[in-house]
């Protein structure tokens, strides 16, 4: 390696969970990230450290990731403390290595929730948003020929407020920054874009209902308002669709 | 889903119960506040008080179910919240989370540990800083039985610290019974949000200015 390139890259401390299995213990584990330069991303870096793992022998890392763009809501890893790394709406394949000085030390954890098990090391199992979405996330319509666009005349501003809501993409980090392990900005943000339609007036006592009650099935715990979930948040998803699930919860009843 | 078994109905509960809470805080600075207009003032409000006779039971007893279901499901919520997430993180860095909120469970407890003291204190009577004759006469002498108690340091502290905590439970509680029951959005939380720590302290200011004032001999015989 030249001296320019060594004089602009950084050598970091992981420290990093380490879990074989869902019933195993875990540890935290210390391993030296070397030759990172600030264009590398969160994940290209532990790329880089895998290498070097599976060079010397080791178990590389076990980490969620897929589109590495910022949009799909695979990765999952909370960074010192803080899930997806704790920089403005920016999910961990995001997070770029020149937010971080040579010599840092950096947290490496999963999601923590009862209802997200371990899968291994980095990797949870996050099954429980998909049951979520299977008990009301949906409207029953028949299929047929598309549409003629505008047949259904929608203000400007429920389109825009429904699509606010859509921007979840369900990566988790709401219920991983919860200190309740709750998945209420989830749920709301899933209620609140068929709520501000008409399309999704038919079934919405019904599905606020089923939500809620998978939702407490699953084992998330309940809201208590400490708002961690939209800082943690990478889409920005605003705790007022919390407040729009309890009106439509409460509408359910009457 | 049945509304006890939900949720977000039993946290609607916790927001009805707190906000009837919230209203008879307000009612009781009220009626002390007539402290500040003479010992006459405050002595004819508690007779009137005592007048009232069989509606002070109906009164007394609905605030004692609202109490009893605030403390019950926010026992219960709270057992639940720390079973939905038993591991914390190695580093606990927190981005919206404040203390108040954090704690609520905590000033919860001491609130309902001061309120049995507070109680017995001049409800019941029972405590040594208590007058003889401020037990054989009800109302009697509020105004003097108030000052006998509070020029003792302690007893004045004690209760400062109670509206301290009841400052905390509040700056988190008020904005949290809007949200619960769903009269927030983003324009409105952060207003919402301010006025409660506002309210909140303005119970802090008003309740601890009466011990404050009776120590400071400003408030006397």
């Amino acid at each position: 390696m030249s001296g320019h390139s060594e004089h602009n890259t950084k050598t970091l401390k992981l420290i990093v969970w380490r879990q074989a299995g869902p019933d195993k213990p875990g540890r935290f584990e210390t391993y030296t990230a070397k030759n990172i330069t600030d264009h590398h991303s969160f994940l290209e870096m532990l790329d880089v450290v895998n290498e070097d793992l599976i060079k010397e022998g080791k178990e590389p890392i076990v980490f969620d990731h897929d589109c590495r763009e910022g949009i799909c809501g695979v990765c999952s890893q909370v960074v010192n403390g803080v899930p997806h790394g704790g920089h403005e709406r920016t999910t961990v394949c995001q997070l770029h290595m020149r937010l971080f000085k040579d010599g840092d030390s950096i947290y490496i954890e999963p999601w923590r929730a009862r209802a997200f098990p371990i899968i291994k090391d980095l990797m949870v199992d996050r099954g429980a948003l998909d049951r979520i979405i299977q008990a009301g996330g949906y409207t029953s319509a028949h299929t047929g020929g598309s549409p003629d666009a505008n047949a259904i005349p929608i203000p400007r501003h429920d389109a825009e407020y429904s699509m606010d809501a859509a921007e979840c993409i369900g990566c988790g980090a709401c219920v991983a920054g919860c200190p309740n392990g709750a998945a209420m900005l989830f749920t709301g943000a899933k209620v609140s874009q068929f709520a501000a339609l008409p399309q999704g007036q038919v079934e919405a006592a019904e599905r606020v209902a089923n939500m809620l009650k998978e939702m407490q099935d699953c084992g998330f715990g309940n809201c208590t308002n400490h708002y961690e979930c939209e800082a943690a948040c990478p889409k920005g998803i605003n705790v007022k669709f919390i407040a729009r699930l309890n009106r439509e919860y409460l509408k359910s009843l009457l | 889903m049945r509304f006890l078994s939900s949720s977000v109905g039993r946290k609607v509960l916790m927001a009805i119960t707190g906000f009837f809470m919230l209203f008879f805080v307000t009612v009781h600075l009220l009626g002390n506040s007539s402290i500040f207009i003479g010992p006459g003032a405050l002595n004819t409000y508690a007779e009137k008080l005592h007048s009232l006779g069989p509606l002070v039971w109906i009164f007394r007893g609905f605030m004692f179910l609202m109490l009893a279901v605030h403390v019950f499901f926010g026992i219960m919520l709270t057992l639940e919240n720390s079973a939905a997430n038993p591991s914390k993180y190695a580093i606990g860095r927190k981005l919206k989370a404040t203390f108040a909120s954090e704690t609520m469970i905590w000033t919860g407890v001491l609130l309902l540990s001061f309120l049995v003291y507070h109680l017995l204190q001049f409800t019941v009577r029972v405590t040594p800083d208590i007058m003889p004759d401020a037990v054989a006469n009800r109302p009697g002498d509020v105004y003097k039985m108030v000052l006998g108690s509070f020029r003792i340091t302690t007893i004045s502290l004690v209760y400062v610290a109670a509206m301290a905590t009841l400052f905390l439970h509040l700056s988190h509680g008020i904005q949290s019974l809007f949200q619960t029951v769903g009269c927030s959005n983003d324009k409105t939380l952060p207003k919402v949000t301010m006025v409660g720590k506002l309210v909140s302290a303005l119970f802090l200011v008003g309740y601890s200015a009466i011990p404050v004032l009776i120590l400071a001999g400003i408030l006397k015989n």
